[in-house]
């Protein structure tokens, strides 16, 4: 089945009260986001999305494919299951060396060129973690970071499947700007659950959560797209003082100084430009 | 009244799957019952009794392994439940033995196997999965997707026909498709056989003689170096 379109349409929140957002649609190339507080019920709207929710959820939330919902008795064959979920917990559980689990994973997705797919999934995975993957290295050995590397990488590459649900990679670890960058490069739909800001204004929407109920949408318009690159810049001052921790260096006044400054004249830059 | 039987090795899920199931039968004005067959433990059947007011029923096997009690025991079994008044018995047996098969011919039979217990077991326990109709796997919000893809495929390796249903048994999500084949299946037809070969000849371990080594047991054998021999009358 080609998928073009996906669509949520509402059901209740936690205190069985109709969600204010009715419906949203999601089409090829959409990236969105997924906000609000612990506990809002994030997840349970992507688990909606994956499960092809059809009223049989608490939510009683119905997804639609190109405008039809999926029949009751109707289920994917898991290898043509156009949805990857990588979720907040999931965590290998095989003991099989990662370099012969992809081999079988893109084997089982008709693969004829499978020695190419796991050097590409491998190279997309170790620009995302900070110490590489190596093939001969057990599943149940990677690091958390490793991991949800390891997994977007599979879906994106050997399971091209053509909607990603990521929840909350941010925690991982992993290097969440190179992942936007890589990931924008697939022409698919990608629902990001998140708490970061700049994942969220690097959307195209996003639905802001609570109490278990969608409570908006808001589209990204001109003005936040430019105060994402100014988040960005934020962000890059945060890894820079992350990799002097991790390398050991002591953050002196002149140190913090200067990368401060390096803020302040960006943000003069971004007014002037602003202005023009 | 139909029959079911649901086997898999110990904490994968069984009872988890029958009570979500058990809860749809009756939603449809069925009436099940319930037995457990276990070696030494088993408290299902008061857990469920209390949940659903069906008539349920342990036995413990105790040294007989839990499949071939099954053998000996099942026709009594059915006969309470047609007493009850029950559509449907379900059957929850450990299953500990991996040679033989508790399933029963013309009856649905359902293994259930959770996803996190490794890629090698559908390679590893024989006829409880190779002569089952579905094979529930369990537990699929713990594993990824990419593992739940590898699980699958060796299942079908090892059974080519079998229906293969994901299931999160905690949440319900995946029954409705087990509850649609109980529905379908056949009603117990008289005389009751045992699906597929049983066991090899009389079995001297399974009724508990712990000597180690061919000479001291009955039946059909072997040594490390020959095939299966007999010994007996
Ligand atoms: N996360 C998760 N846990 C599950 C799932 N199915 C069962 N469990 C849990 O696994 C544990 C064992 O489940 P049971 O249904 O008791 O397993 P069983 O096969 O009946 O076990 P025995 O009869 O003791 O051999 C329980 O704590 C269940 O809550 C599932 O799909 N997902
Ligand atoms: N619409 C709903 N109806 C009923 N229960 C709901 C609904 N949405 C969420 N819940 C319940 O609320 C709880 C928390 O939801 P969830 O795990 O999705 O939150 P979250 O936003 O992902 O939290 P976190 O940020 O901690 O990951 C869950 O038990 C879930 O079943
Ligand atoms: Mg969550
Ligand atoms: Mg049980
Ligand atoms: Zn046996
Ligand atoms: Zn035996």
């Amino acid at each position: 089945m080609e998928i073009a379109k996906i669509t949520v349409i509402g059901g209740i929140g936690k205190d069985g009260q109709p969600e204010k957002v009715k419906r949203f649609d999601l089409k090829m190339g959409d990236i969105i986001s997924i906000v609000g507080p612990t506990g809002c019920g994030k997840t349970t709207l992507i688990n909606d999305i994956e499960l092809f929710a059809n009223n049989n959820t608490p939510s009683e939330r119905r997804i639609l494919i190109n405008d039809e919902p999926i029949p009751d008795d109707f289920s994917f064959d898991p290898s043509k299951h156009p949805i990857a979920l990588i979720s907040q917990h999931t965590n290998f559980l095989s003991d099989l060396p990662v370099g012969e689990f992809l081999k079988i994973h893109a084997k089982i997705r008709g693969s004829d060129s499978a020695e190419l797919m796991i050097e590409e999934t491998l190279d997309f995975a170790n620009q995302l973690t900070g110490e590489a993957i190596i093939r001969e290295t057990a599943m149940t050995e990677l690091s958390g970071g490793q991991t949800r590397s390891l997994l977007i990488a599979d879906a994106v590459i050997i399971g091209n499947s053509p909607i990603i649900l990521l929840d909350e990679i941010e925690n991982a670890g992993i290097h969440r700007t190179k992942a936007l960058k890589l990931l924008k490069k697939y022409e698919k739909i990608f629902v990001f659950v998140t708490h970061d800001p700049r994942i969220a204004l690097l959307s195209d929407f996003r639905i802001i959560m609570k109490n278990g109920a969608m409570q908006k949408m808001i589209t990204t318009n001109a003005e936040e797209k430019v105060a994402a690159i100014g988040l960005k810049k934020i962000d890059d001052v945060m890894l820079e003082f992350r990799k002097l921790i991790r390398a050991g260096e002591e953050i002196t006044d002149s140190i913090f100084a200067e990368q401060i400054e390096d803020l302040a004249a960006s943000y003069k830059i971004y007014l002037k430009r602003r202005k023009s | 009244m139909k029959l079911i039987i649901f086997a898999g090795p110990p904490t994968c899920g069984k009872t988890t799957v029958i009570r979500q199931v058990v809860r749809r039968i009756i939603k449809k004005n069925f009436k099940p019952a319930y037995l457990k067959i276990d070696v030494l433990y088993a408290d299902e059947d008061e857990q469920l009794k209390r949940e659903f007011n069906i008539p349920t029923k342990k036995i413990y096997s105790g040294e007989l392994c839990p499949d071939h009690c099954n053998v000996v025991v099942l026709d009594e079994v059915v006969e309470w439940a047609e007493q009850k008044g029950a559509d449907f018995l379900f059957v929850e047996t450990a299953g500990l033995c991996l040679r033989c098969s508790p399933y029963i011919e013309n009856s649905l039979g359902i293994v259930v196997l959770e996803a996190t217990s490794g890629m090698n077991l559908p390679r590893k326990i024989g006829p409880m999965l190779t002569l089952a109709d579905i094979s529930v796997i369990t537990k699929i919000d713990l594993v990824s997707q990419a593992e739940r893809e590898v699980f699958r495929y060796r299942i079908l390796e090892a059974a080519k026909e079998i229906t293969v249903v994901e299931s999160n048994a905690l949440y319900g999500i995946g029954i409705d498709p087990i509850v649609r084949d109980i529905l379908k299946s056949k009603d117990i037809e008289h005389p009751m056989f045992l699906k597929g070969n049983p066991p090899v000849g009389t079995c001297t371990i399974c009724v508990g003689k712990k000597e180690i080594g061919a000479k001291n047991h009955f039946g059909v054998l072997r040594t490390m170096e020959n095939d299966l021999f007999y010994v007996g009358e």
